[in-house]
């Protein structure tokens, strides 16, 4: 299998590896896939109370090449973005970009998956943290 | 395409280690031909170019001249007679006459025929098309070494059993299976033994009559010979063996397959074979020296790293090391200057990790994590200290990327993990 040339980039350089600290309100974590399919992707982003801005991204992933630089161009997107437009990234956008062959597609729907679900684990925190702050305003 | 700053990165590399790159080290896919070989072939194709069918010609007696001399070379090696060799386009094509012939040739006796879940699919799909013509298959599992349990073979045998079919040594984890101790069982039990010996032939002992052995397939290019050539031996006494045709016209090779013969290339697996029985001993001690120098100095510097298969009974050349934590295609993808193979789906057709791993119960994360190593007659203890490192580097970036191996190392415990697999 030959890589496209963005592939073999952040195959070589990935962008953003790394952890954040899961137990920060600020941080949401999503892990996808399963070690069995031969893909693991961990995805956080660390969110600003303030502007809903994603000010920080990191991952690490099992998987082959493209996997890996699927969720290397997925932390690159979310930064910067709000936590709404990074929901309207898509899976296409990341094949299109990466150059991805149709067998490597599901890497970049795992992408897709992680940022969602980083997402969707921020926004639980947001609710259960919510009505805390709320009863200390009130006290 | 970045093809320029690759090659200078490589060059630089071939200077600083005296490497030649890329380094091979997929023998068990096919080996480069043994110059002695070519060298023998040559004549063959201009000068001794008669058809070996030719009988009233000098022409054809030169060319039957080098398919009698490679029978013998062959037959040497084996310990069987000239007689019982039968040239076929390969391996694949050996398996498959050994048993849709024997198949085909029995029925009347019996319709039962055992084989083992890691075969290679040549035998694996030849025995499926069989069940689907009215024929009984067990596929005998193995050990967590890689081996059959003899006991399970004497318990699949029954009155209706016309052939067993073990391979030698295996494609993947390479493997010896008790070949010996199975020819036994089977001629005490009145059944034809078939192995398919394509990784053996020329790297392990091999003798048709002390293993009683009565089917034997024989592939070239793995054995330091040209592509599309091999054979089949076929016992002629003790007892003598039957197998009908699949490819039929003018009755070449005792009428068991039909078609000119490949000449040049007949000379060129008889050469390869002389090569072997002269220089086998001697390689196979150079093969284990390098094999062994590449698992000390991987596992002595990695951590969480698992032999698949036995390292007792194993092909000298064979190492089959899965590295958890670490993607096999992503391993491969960071030692693209070095050709070994995967077990992990990414890098087959079907997107499902090895079925012979999975078979010796490794889980299918470690499969996905495994690197097949097969070290052949032109790799040097230079080009095995360079796939160490390169191995372990890589290794170490991947893991430090590796969700998994952080998981680990913060104690959890990856299998209690509830993954939510969405993708698949």
């Amino acid at each position: 299998m030959s890589y496209s040339d963005k592939v073999l980039d952040h195959y070589s350089n990935p962008r953003n590896v790394g952890s954040l600290d899961k137990n920060s309100t600020e941080v949401g974590t999503g892990l996808v896939g399963a070690p069995e399919c031969g893909d693991v992707m961990k995805l956080q982003i660390k969110v600003n109370p303030q502007t809903n801005v994603i000010e920080e991204a990191k991952f690490k992933t099992f998987g082959c090449g493209s996997a890996i630089a699927s969720s290397s161009l997925a932390t690159e997107w979310v930064k910067g973005k709000t936590v709404e437009e990074a929901l309207q990234i898509k899976n296409t956008e990341i094949v299109k970009e990466l150059a991805l062959p149709p067998v490597k597609i599901h890497c970049s729907v795992l992408a897709e998956d992680a940022i969602r679900a980083a997402i969707q684990d921020w926004k639980k925190k947001q609710e259960v943290a919510k009505p805390a702050q709320a009863a200390v305003a009130v006290q | 395409m970045t093809t320029d700053v690759k090659t200078a990165v490589q060059e630089q590399r071939t200077e600083a280690n005296g490497v030649k790159l890329p380094v091979y080290m997929d023998n068990h896919a096919t080996t480069p031909m043994d110059p002695r070989v070519l060298e023998a072939m040559l004549p063959y194709f201009m000068e001794k170019f008669g058809n070996s069918a030719s009988r009233n010609h000098s022409f054809g007696w030169a060319a039957e001249e080098g398919v009698d001399t490679a029978r013998e070379q062959i037959a040497k090696l084996i310990g069987a007679t000239p007689k019982e060799i039968i040239f076929t386009s390969g391996a694949t094509e050996s398996d498959n006459l050994a048993i849709k012939g024997v198949a085909e040739m029995y029925r009347e006796k019996g319709n039962h025929i055992i084989t083992a879940v890691t075969e290679h699919k040549a035998v694996l799909d030849t025995c499926k098309r069989l069940e689907k013509n009215g024929y009984r298959v067990t596929y005998m599992p193995v050990q967590k070494d890689g081996l059959i349990d003899l006991e399970d073979l004497k318990r699949a045998i029954d009155d209706k059993t016309i052939l067993v079919t073990i391979m030698a040594a295996s494609n993947e984890i390479g493997v010896l299976q008790p070949i010996a101790e199975i020819g036994k069982i089977c001629h005490e039990r009145g059944v034809i033994f078939h192995t398919d010996a394509t990784q053996a032939v020329g790297k392990v002992p091999l003798d048709v009559n002390k293993q009683n052995i009565d089917l034997l397939s024989i592939s070239a290019h793995k054995m330091y010979g040209p592509k599309g050539i091999g054979a089949l031996y076929v016992r002629r006494k003790n007892p003598r063996v039957q197998i009908s045709a699949i490819i039929d016209g003018g009755g070449h090779e005792r009428g068991m397959r039909s078609g000119t013969l490949n000449v040049a290339g007949i000379v060129g697996l008889g050469k390869a074979c002389a090569i072997a029985s002269e220089e086998m001993a001697k390689e196979a001690c150079h093969l284990a020296g390098l094999r062994n120098r590449l698992k000390e100095k991987i596992m002595g510097r990695l951590d969480e790293v698992y032999i698949n298969g036995t390292m007792e009974h194993r092909l000298p050349g064979n190492l089959n090391i899965s590295f958890a934590y670490v993607e096999g295609e992503s391993l491969l993808m960071g030692i693209n200057d070095i050709a070994v193979s995967s077990g992990s789906a990414c890098t087959s057709a079907t997107l499902e990790p090895s079925y012979v791993l999975k078979a010796l119960g490794t889980g299918d994360d470690l499969a996905h994590s495994s690197i097949r190593f097969g070290i052949g007659r032109f790799n040097t203890e230079a080009e095995v200290d360079y796939v160490a490192d390169r191995v372990v580097e890589t290794v170490t970036r991947l893991r430090e990327l590796s969700p998994l191996y952080e998981m680990a190392k913060e104690g959890i415990d990856i299998k209690s993990v509830k993954w939510a697999a969405e993708a698949h």
